[in-house]
């Protein structure tokens, strides 16, 4: 992996350990991670200890010290999804996927993750899949998603295209 | 893009926009808001540009994106100026026939209107809408007429005039003494007078002063604050503009949360426009006066909506909160004294400026002035952000403004005030809406989620919900928080997988009063509340899951099982279509039955079950 990107993140925020957060984020949008690598870095730019870094990247939910899937299957659980019957729709995407939240699956291709509200709550039970947002879910039209990704997948690789 | 650098050069740059927008005869607005991004607006906007550009028509029509005007549930949302027509849901193969029917020869383009549910008539434009009608739109009508991207658009429409005012025409303490009379009050959920804050972090001594916009809005089921700075993020910077002079602060920093990407994004881009317009920077309008606004992200922490957690967070920490013994005024950001509003309270600021206190006092209750937006979500028919004046009743929002139940089934509760809130029954639907009234039933105001439930929703789930949901946003610095939700949301646990007994209830109660009295900051010290206030009014349910083992909404998976009625059953065969376990079988037109083993109880067979065949025990 090559972190050379890192030190221009850092350098766009001028070094600023304020701006540790939005530097951690960046980092993440880039390698779909936080690795360890790039966190010692910033801890070396920043003039910081790798652990306060590490109490961070933990705190918050948005990063992940471990590389995410292809696809990015969120869940929201607001209230307004819980009780148009969100927790339906986690059973069914940990059935079909065999990962709680958090997890990626063995072959890096799903990672499930569960928000506590994207604020799209007039149209819930939502679902954000690959940067695209669904609404008035359903267990099984989950279920489709997952499935019709699978397919894309299978298709890309019969045509010889990499995935 | 024009540099702006006195009153004059922003009255001329609003002429111009105004003399060019009338150039285009029809204006063509498209909701753009994350809500109607999940049904394709963005195809809908798509083919409306191409097909404007293929039929040469690009210099007569005027494309525009809006933020949410609110019906969310309807969307794609399409209205077409100055007829002011109204079109739902909006598929991207309709677009040629508006081009063609409404823009061409002015003709309405029938099945894209709303229809009345009631008198089962057409309606035209918006503000006849049964949802809009009992509405009172002071902030987000905003939202109907400005593509959030283009400064000229917040321009034309009156913005920046208040802050000109505010800076030539006002003294800070003049501004201060006016926000006081106003009677506004935080929107963000404790409803502290606004004026009063502003005067305490003016007198704070020191020169570095700070003022910041709190857009973390974690309380699931509200996204008020999302519309407002994704739809309108100039009236946002103009409110902190305002309280920056007022206050004697030269920095403001806008937070917000990682989920709301587009919120990040065009607040980011107005930044950036007002910079250039030389409305933030050093000597706005002339006027001596320096401000500067940054943007700072949140990482997905429910505890950082509190003002302490979300000063740790800007300052790149973990966002735990502190003891507020100093209050924030004194000693905030760095050190500094610092001013944190809400956005809907930043967005309320440029309208009491431009048309005085006396009149936004002259809206709302005694002591909650002004109008409020809600997020109407959950099970009722019409959902969406109403914005409506302090103290209409629930009754009217519920049902004169969401119409009432979604489907066959009776609401019984709306859930207010977040995880820091409660549900309040149905018989206290004629309470008005406003900050004392709903403490007073044991819920709050809170940031304005207005979560509604119907029988099909289980009272003890809804409070095991809530509790699991601050364990899991608990920051684990102080004991009572950290143990006691754990502890509490085992009860609960234990009660819908039928394990219930006679010491449930008692504990459960002795738990929740240790939690509120103990805890540090506000999320432990209210967390208690939604499991008090179900215990409250709906004390019977949770009796009936410990001592009978039944969950009467038919929620608790333990506690329940599917059947299939043999003599209602058509064989229509909806169910076993839509069950994700295929454990529905049976001949078509024969009555079906479920195999027990392999349910998963998700209840969809029952959902789409047109003659109510499908029965829970």
């Amino acid at each position: 992996m090559d972190f050379e990107h890192v030190g221009k993140i850092i350098d766009k925020y001028e070094e600023k350990r304020t701006a540790l957060i939005s530097i951690l984020h960046d980092i993440q949008d880039r390698y779909n991670f936080l690795p360890e690598e790039a966190l010692r870095k910033v801890a070396s730019r920043l003039r910081m200890d790798l652990n306060d870094i590490y109490g961070v990247a933990t705190f918050y939910k948005s990063f992940s010290l471990i590389p995410k899937g292809k696809h990015s299957i969120t869940l929201c659980l607001g209230t307004a999804c819980h009780v148009r019957g969100g927790p339906k729709i986690l059973r069914e995407m940990k059935k079909q996927l065999s990962i709680e939240p958090g997890q990626t699956t063995a072959d890096k291709q799903f990672s499930l993750n569960v928000v506590n509200c994207l604020g799209v709550c007039a149209i819930g039970p939502v679902m954000f899949v690959d940067g695209k947002f669904y609404g008035e879910m359903n267990p099984l039209k989950a279920r489709r998603i997952i499935e019709k990704i699978n397919k894309n997948n299978k298709n890309k690789k019969r045509s010889g295209v990499k995935s | 893009m024009r540099k702006i650098k006195s009153t004059s050069d922003l009255e001329r740059w609003r002429d111009d926009v105004i003399k060019k927008e009338k150039e285009y005869e029809t204006i063509v607005s498209v909701c753009g808001g994350t809500g109607c991004q999940a049904y394709d607006c963005q195809k809908v906007k798509a083919i409306f540009q191409k097909e404007l550009k293929k039929k040469g028509m690009r210099e007569r029509v005027a494309l525009k994106v809006t933020g949410c005007p609110g019906f969310c549930e309807k969307g794609p949302l399409v209205t077409i100026h100055p007829q002011n027509i109204f079109y739902q849901k909006v598929k991207p193969e309709d677009v040629p026939i508006i081009i063609s029917e409404t823009i061409q020869k002015g003709r309405k383009v029938e099945h894209l209107l709303f229809e009345d549910p009631k008198a089962h008539q057409k309606i035209t434009s918006a503000g006849d809408i049964p949802f809009y009608h009992s509405q009172m739109r002071l902030l987000l009508n905003q939202n109907d007429l400005i593509d959030p991207t283009r400064i000229e658009d917040y321009v034309a429409i009156g913005g920046y005039q208040s802050l000109a005012k505010a800076l030539f025409q006002m003294k800070p303490v003049q501004i201060i003494e006016g926000i006081k009379i106003s009677g506004l009050r935080g929107r963000g959920g404790a409803g502290y007078p606004t004026g009063k804050k502003w005067e305490n972090c003016h007198n704070a001594p020191g020169e570095t002063k700070y003022v910041i916009c709190n857009c973390d809005e974690g309380d699931p089921g509200a996204f008020m604050d999302r519309a407002l700075l994704e739809g309108n993020p100039h009236s946002i910077i103009e409110g902190m503009l305002i309280g920056a002079y007022a206050i004697g602060a030269n920095q403001g920093f806008i937070y917000v949360r990682h989920e709301y990407p587009l919120a990040h994004k065009n607040a980011g881009i107005a930044i950036k426009q007002a910079k250039k317009a030389g409305l933030l920077g050093k000597n706005i309008l002339g006027s001596g006066f320096d401000f500067d606004v940054d943007m700072a992200k949140g990482g997905g922490a429910f505890v950082c909506g509190e003002s302490t957690a979300l000063i740790a967070s800007i300052e790149g920490r973990v966002g735990e909160p502190r003891s507020k013994q100093i209050h924030l005024v004194e000693q905030g950001l760095w050190g500094k004294p610092t001013n944190l509003n809400n956005v809907e309270t930043w967005a309320n600021i440029p309208l009491i400026i431009k048309k005085g206190s006396q009149w936004f006092s002259s809206i709302g209750t005694e002591k909650s002035k002004g109008t409020k937006i809600f997020s109407l979500v959950g099970k009722v028919k019409n959902t969406g952000l109403v914005e409506v004046p302090m103290g209409i009743t629930l009754k009217e929002i519920i049902f004169d403004i969401g119409g009432g139940q979604q489907d066959g089934r009776k609401i019984k509760a709306v859930q207010t005030g977040g995880p820091s809130g409660g549900c309040i029954p149905a018989s206290l639907f004629d309470l008005p809406v406003d900050f004392e009234s709903l403490t007073q039933v044991g819920s709050m105001m809170g940031s304005g989620g207005m979560i509604v439930m119907d029988e099909g929703t289980c009272m003890v789930d809804v409070a095991k919900y809530f509790v699991h949901f601050l364990q899991e946003e608990s920051c684990g610095k102080c004991l009572p928080c950290r143990e006691g939700l754990k502890r509490m949301g085992e009860i609960l646990d234990g009660i819908t997988e039928g394990k219930g007994n006679e010491e449930s209830l008692p504990l459960l109660e002795e738990l929740a009063e240790v939690v509120a009295d103990t805890s540090l900051c506000g999320l432990g010290k209210t967390a208690p509340n939604p499991v008090l206030s179900a215990l409250r009014y709906f004390r019977p349910e949770f009796e009936e899951h410990i001592h009978r083992k039944r969950c009467p909404a038919g929620v608790c998976t333990p506690l329940i099982r599917y059947s299939i009625s043999e003599t209602d059953c058509t064989g229509c065969g909806a169910c076993a279509k839509v069950c994700p376990t295929q454990a529905i079988k049976g001949e078509k037109k024969q009555s079906h039955f479920i195999f027990e083993e392999i349910c998963s109880r998700c209840g969809s067979c029952k959902d789409v079950c047109k003659v109510n065949a499908v029965m829970v025990q």
